[in-house]
């Protein structure tokens, strides 16, 4: 690579782009461990050197014990209820069924609304009201007979958080789907006929052959749901607003820091949701980057 | 595939989770053109005994606002999103300056951070450039945020142009801008159409950085939404309707523009 008028213009193009991200993502990341470093707590900005207080008073807070628990329970739930719902709908919509084309599009609707509205929809959908004021699932569930299956969703105690994945799972499962299948089609049919000349059952060759293969796409969408699972606050919040038995780290930080003014804990937690997240996507990022350099 | 009758079966796990994705679908239509008498939490699954426009109307009177603050939002900053992505994509795919490969993942970092993590300095950056509590912040933010995707989306799609096309338009002389204004960017229309849709649904279905950004004359959709949401005041069935009004924009996108809305999700896993 060489230095020409052109690469020259080149750079000068990107220039603003790259000085944008510069400061809106790596400046402002800076700013925020800054924060997280201080003493603000009030309206007016206050920089005074506080160390790493605000990391330990978190470590010892009961309320982020509670947001670290139920980060676990919804990412386990979530990310392993969208990749096995995707993975099951991927093979059933592999055997080339007619109709194929209307149920992917059905199943992939949910990606295209925002987790406001699919939130708004859910909680009436898991209204835990018992007795006469039964409405939403529970009141389908009596209906059906299904008495059994009738609960409190997000107001069961300790466990609400579970109830959160099951409207998540309906707007992901989709997208790990359409992953899914995409490997699928891209696995050839000869691999599949000789498999099975040699004998091989339809579930044989899906689990010794199929799932191997597919592995690298298991791999990046846990990366992608992990994500997306770690940064989980629009859905909890249309659900069930901002109540401590369904926090989570996202919500912990926005009251602190907009309701309370706590500005350097909220800071405090932004920054290690950060962390959480660069463990999952830098490894990640570094390998697409290299695979992508060897083709 | 051999197995021949026998996979009729395969239809019943399909109908199963056809119920399963429809069923918020129909509670929010059904609601929605329910007439005020009938509706009820303890008839919740009945159809409407008409089409009923009362819950519908009655939400947009309350949301009308919010919407036009959204359109105001997402059109200019899904435009700027996508001219800048273009230009970015293109240098980097094929114009690389020394370091480019370099900065690239830096670049892709940004789409992965938690916003939790910047919103402070966000919040503060925008009051003191004075553009906090408007849409113009708001949109500055989402081409800020956006500049990732979108450079990968192009910058992957230009990969793929063969090289000879840019030698040929070196050879009758044109230049590197005459050559993306002539060559690329006429091949990357499909791209456009990509990325315009994503940034146009990302902004849309934002939630975060409205609530935090703007204040209530200027909220975007999914902030009025979730308020009405947790009023006492609305009743249930406004609401779906409400939530249906948010939801029409972005699902005709989807239904009408489905190809290229897939090709932006699966840009957003890196492996385009």
């Amino acid at each position: 690579m060489r230095f020409t008028r052109e690469t020259a213009l080149g750079a000068a193009m990107v220039a603003p782009s790259i000085l944008a991200l510069l400061i809106f993502v790596y400046g402002f990341i800076a700013w925020s461990g800054r924060v997280s470093l201080s003493n603000w707590r009030g309206l007016t900005p206050n920089y005074e050197w506080a160390g790493f207080s605000n990391y330990t008073n978190l470590f010892s807070d009961q309320r982020f014990y509670i947001d670290v628990r139920n980060t676990v329970i919804f990412t386990v739930l979530f990310v392993g209820g969208s990749l096995l719902l995707g993975l099951t709908l991927a093979i059933l919509l592999d055997q080339r069924l007619s109709g194929e084309s209307f149920f992917r599009s059905l199943f992939l609707f949910p990606m295209a609304i925002s987790f406001i509205v699919t939130g708004v929809v859910w909680r009436w959908l898991m209204n835990p009201a018992p007795g006469s004021r039964m409405t939403g699932l529970n009141l389908l569930f009596d209906r059906l007979g299904l008495d059994f299956l009738i609960n409190q969703w997000h107001a069961t105690p300790q466990w609400g958080i579970a109830a959160i994945a099951i409207p998540a799972i309906w707007q992901m499962s989709g997208y790990t789907m359409a992953l899914y299948l995409g490997g699928l089609r891209s696995i050839s049919d000869d691999l599949r006929e000789a498999a099975r000349m040699d004998g091989a059952s339809e579930i044989q060759i899906y689990r010794h052959i199929i799932l191997p293969l597919l592995s690298p796409i298991t791999l990046s969408a846990m990366i992608i749901l992990g994500h997306i699972s770690l940064k989980v606050f629009d859905l909890i919040v249309a659900i069930a607003g901002k109540q401590l038995p369904l926090d989570v780290p996202a919500i912990y930080m926005w009251t602190t820091t907009f309701d309370g003014q706590f500005y350097s804990r909220g800071a405090t937690i932004g920054i290690l949701l950060l962390l959480s997240v660069a463990v999952l996507v830098i490894p990640y990022l570094a390998y697409t980057m290299r695979t992508e350099a060897e083709i | 595939m051999i197995l021949s009758r026998s996979r009729y079966w395969l239809y019943l796990p399909l109908g199963l989770m056809t119920v399963f994705y429809l069923l918020p679908l129909y509670i929010m239509l059904s609601t929605g053109f329910k007439s005020f008498a009938e509706v009820d939490l303890q008839s919740m699954w009945t159809l409407p005994t008409g089409l009923h426009f009362e819950n519908f109307r009655e939400a947009y009177v309350q949301l009308a606002p919010s919407l036009v603050n959204s359109l105001r939002l997402v059109v200019p900053a899904a435009i700027i999103s996508a001219i800048l992505g273009s230009l970015n994509g293109y240098v980097l795919a094929k114009w690389k300056f020394p370091g480019a490969d370099i900065i690239f993942p830096f670049i892709l970092f940004g789409m992965f951070i938690p916003y939790q993590s910047i919103l402070i300095p966000l919040v503060q950056f925008m009051r003191a450039i004075d553009l906090y509590g408007g849409i113009p912040g708001l949109v500055l933010t989402h081409v800020i945020y956006g500049l990732p995707i979108t450079t990968l989306t192009f910058r992957n799609y230009y990969a793929t142009v063969p090289n000879e096309l840019i030698e040929a338009a070196r050879v009758d002389g044109a230049g590197m801008l005459r050559t993306y204004w002539n060559v690329l960017l006429p091949l990357s229309i499909p791209s456009f159409v990509v990325v315009l849709i994503w940034q146009f649904t990302s902004a849309w279905n934002d939630f975060l950085f409205a609530v935090v950004l703007t204040n209530p004359q200027n909220w975007p959709i999914t902030v009025a939404l979730n308020n009405m949401a947790g009023s006492q005041i609305i009743a249930w069935n406004v609401q779906m309707a409400g939530a249906f009004l948010a939801a029409v924009p972005t699902l005709l996108v989807y239904i009408f523009l489905g190809r290229y809305f897939l090709r932006g999700l699966m840009a957003g896993a890196l492996k385009g």
